[in-house]
């Protein structure tokens, strides 16, 4: 039976171009996606590469809530222009603990994954409130609501990170419980620059 | 028309009403486009509001034009075009009531929820678990009265506009489960069951799917329906449609990893995506030489017809996209094209020329026939015509010179291999093409509100005309 007689069967039988369709799309997925997510070595953390503390995770998700990854990439490929603009390019074990991952598709602004240290928290701290008083030509947003809300409102840090363990990540039940006292009288925009501030290459590759 | 039994009806009301939901969240998404369009060359005029901030309203306009665009006009086209090629009413039409106005309520609310800053952090599925589940749920209902009303049909084959629909509803279902894996912490914030370089091939699976089954095969779905009807002529080769669409089907799936080229996942998935992408160019040209051939023989028409304008012009810029897309996914040019605006053109080269495009197109045919009256003004349709192409040639226009000199000087080493140029400069170095692209947005959206304005005067004061199913032993669709 030929290709297109075959197709006839199908477009006589609603049930049989159903399954045709989810089989012929399944395929890539299955020998493409599959083993990737199966493949451990992918989400191993790297040498140096440590689970984001209280302050550090609520910064993250602090950076996923206002859409900074709308604009800035967390990924220096392994150009050499890349790296002398960032530093290393970034591994696959750096984002072990990135759920979910914030690599990015466009750089309206530089890339971040090695922001961190370049700035003093001070900068980092006036040019999220306000770009323009620091870089005058800049087109980012200023973000003033940051300083005036407490970094962890809701309360959910313990839950956030309960929830990761359940994931996976190595939080001890100590570390759980020491976690609102780490992010008691801090304000969303002093979460967010402990973020950034952690965004640099492990250890391992800065030194020569 | 002639009356087989007890006065059957096809259900068209529920397809007006999409029809009217998809122009409205046209609007809201091409301004909400036009104001982060404003934001990077004005950067002060959120003035200091939360909801107008660009990374929240940027994720809205995606969202809008998406889902509520362009989803409720495949799902208005769909049920409209489903009952025809099928000659039976609609399958459980009260479920058809509640697919449109559920998604209509989850839509809104979604925007609402990513205006308050709950957003999962994946492209195009920022959405949260809650309205994850909510999707999920309208989905099935779309499957059941889709799938349903083709399990009764009275015609034999299967019409190929219905495989391309079918595909839309099988495959982003696929994509949507498996993507959307979280654990639930509060009722705005999951984490992705997904980490880091597994989480980034997921999302591209289904990011890059998405733009696959969604806005090429639902689209699709769309021009073989209307294209045909309006050229009055068959499709040009149905051998040809055939194989396109599995070969579509098949190798799109593939092609997502492309978007993570030079990034930190395997070199062996890379080179995959690339090659799956090149391959793609194939079913893709197969169609628009299928379209246009169609078209062949009716040019005539093109004269005096807006709406088979709009679709003809579809085709051209589907071509455009379809070839470009391949090209961007070659490694040695995606080393340039990567993170910068010409993705963002070559987005809306496919959103503003292909799918914009061709839902015009659907809606200047679909209206008339909905309500029963001509077009209000086929002058302002023409009119139309022309905003909508100048708008998306300067948007593209705007974005290749953005992109390229993007890429090319983010690359730029000197003679003593130090970088050539600051970030900052280079980004100081887009406003012109920022402003132009601007002025692209209002001129694509001045010719949406002429359509809507259109639209309305076309069906004001009248209601939905019923139409029967043909008698049995006409023939075709």
């Amino acid at each position: 039976m030929n290709a297109v007689d075959l197709h006839r069967k199908l477009e006589r039988n609603s049930g049989l171009l159903i399954f045709g369709i989810l089989f012929v799309s399944a395929i890539g997925g299955l020998v493409q996606v599959l083993p990737s997510v199966l493949q451990d070595d992918l989400v191993t953390p790297g040498p140096g590469t440590q689970p984001y503390g209280p302050v550090q995770l609520a910064g993250r998700d602090l950076y996923i809530r206002e859409g900074c990854s709308t604009c800035h990439s967390q990924q220096v490929r392994p150009l050499l222009a890349e790296v002398k603009r960032y530093g290393p390019y970034s591994k696959a074990g750096e984002s072990a603990y990135d759920r979910p991952f914030l690599w990015g598709s466009k750089r309206t602004g530089p890339d971040l994954h090695r922001i961190g240290g370049k700035y003093t928290d001070v900068w980092q701290r006036m040019h999220l409130l306000d770009p323009r008083s620091v870089v005058p030509d800049s087109i980012m947003p200023g973000y003033p609501w940051l300083a005036e809300r407490a970094a962890d409102a809701d309360g959910s840090i313990q839950s956030k990170m309960r929830a990761l363990r359940r994931l996976g990540h190595p939080y001890t039940d100590a570390d759980i419980e020491a976690a609102p006292a780490a992010l008691a009288g801090l304000k969303e925009v002093d979460a967010l620059v402990a973020y950034l501030q952690a965004l640099r290459a492990p250890p391992a590759e800065i030194t020569p | 028309m002639a009356d087989r039994t007890s006065g059957e009806r096809y259900h068209d009301r529920v397809a007006s009403w999409l029809t009217a939901f998809a122009m409205a969240w046209s609007i809201v998404g091409m301004l909400a486009g036009v104001y982060v369009a404003a934001e990077l060359v004005w950067p002060t005029i959120d003035f200091g509001r939360e909801w107008l901030s660009y990374g929240r309203l940027r994720t809205l306009h995606t969202n809008a034009v998406i889902f509520g665009f362009g989803v409720s006009a495949l799902m208005g086209t769909a049920f409209y075009s489903v009952q025809r090629t099928c000659h039976v009413p609609l399958f459980a039409p009260r479920l058809a009531w509640f697919c449109a106005l559920a998604w209509q309520v989850g839509v809104l609310a979604g925007g609402i929820s990513l205006l308050a800053g709950w957003n999962g952090g994946k492209e195009y599925a920022e959405l949260e678990w809650p309205f994850d589940i909510a999707i999920t749920v309208v989905w099935v209902c779309f499957a059941i009265v889709f799938f349903g009303t083709i399990a009764r049909r009275r015609i034999k084959p299967i019409y190929v506009s219905n495989w391309f629909y079918g595909g839309l509803i099988i495959v982003i279902a696929m994509l949507h489960l498996v993507n959307s894996l979280a654990i639930p912490v509060t009722l705005s914030k999951s984490y992705s069951l997904f980490a880091g370089a597994q989480d980034a091939i997921v999302q591209w699976w289904y990011g890059h799917n998405a733009v696959g089954f969604l806005l090429t095969g639902g689209f699709l779905g769309m021009l073989y329906y209307f294209l045909p009807k309006h050229a009055g002529r068959p499709i040009w080769s149905y051998r040809l449609s055939i194989v396109a669409f599995w070969a579509f089907t098949y190798s799109y799936i593939w092609a997502g990893p492309h978007h993570l080229h030079y990034n930190a996942v395997p070199e062996w998935v890379q080179s995959l995506g690339m090659v799956m992408s090149l391959v793609l160019l194939a079913p893709s040209w197969a169609t628009m030489v299928n379209g246009v051939m169609t078209v062949a023989g009716a040019w005539q028409k093109l004269r005096t017809d807006p709406a088979l304008k709009f679709i003809v012009l579809s085709l051209a810029f589907y071509g455009l996209a379809t070839f470009e897309g391949p090209m961007m996914s070659i490694k040695s040019v995606n080393v340039v094209s990567h993170f910068t605006d010409w993705t963002i053109g070559h987005v809306h080269s496919g959103a503003l020329g292909w799918n914009a495009m061709i839902t015009f197109g659907a809606f200047y045919f679909l209206v008339p026939r909905l309500v029963g009256a001509s077009l209000y003004s086929v002058r302002l349709a023409n009119i139309h015509f022309w905003l909508a192409l100048a708008g998306t040639m300067l948007y593209v226009l705007a974005m290749w010179g953005a992109g390229v000199s993007q890429g090319l000087l983010w690359l730029s080493l000197d003679e003593i291999g130090e970088l050539s140029f600051s970030f900052k400069d280079i980004m100081a170095s887009m406003a012109p093409y920022y402003a132009l692209r601007l002025v692209a947005g209002i001129i694509f959206l001045a010719g949406a509100l002429l359509m809507a304005f259109n639209l309305a005067m076309t069906g004001k004061g009248r209601r939905t005309v019923a139409a029967s199913p043909p008698a049995v032993g006409v023939e075709g669709p």
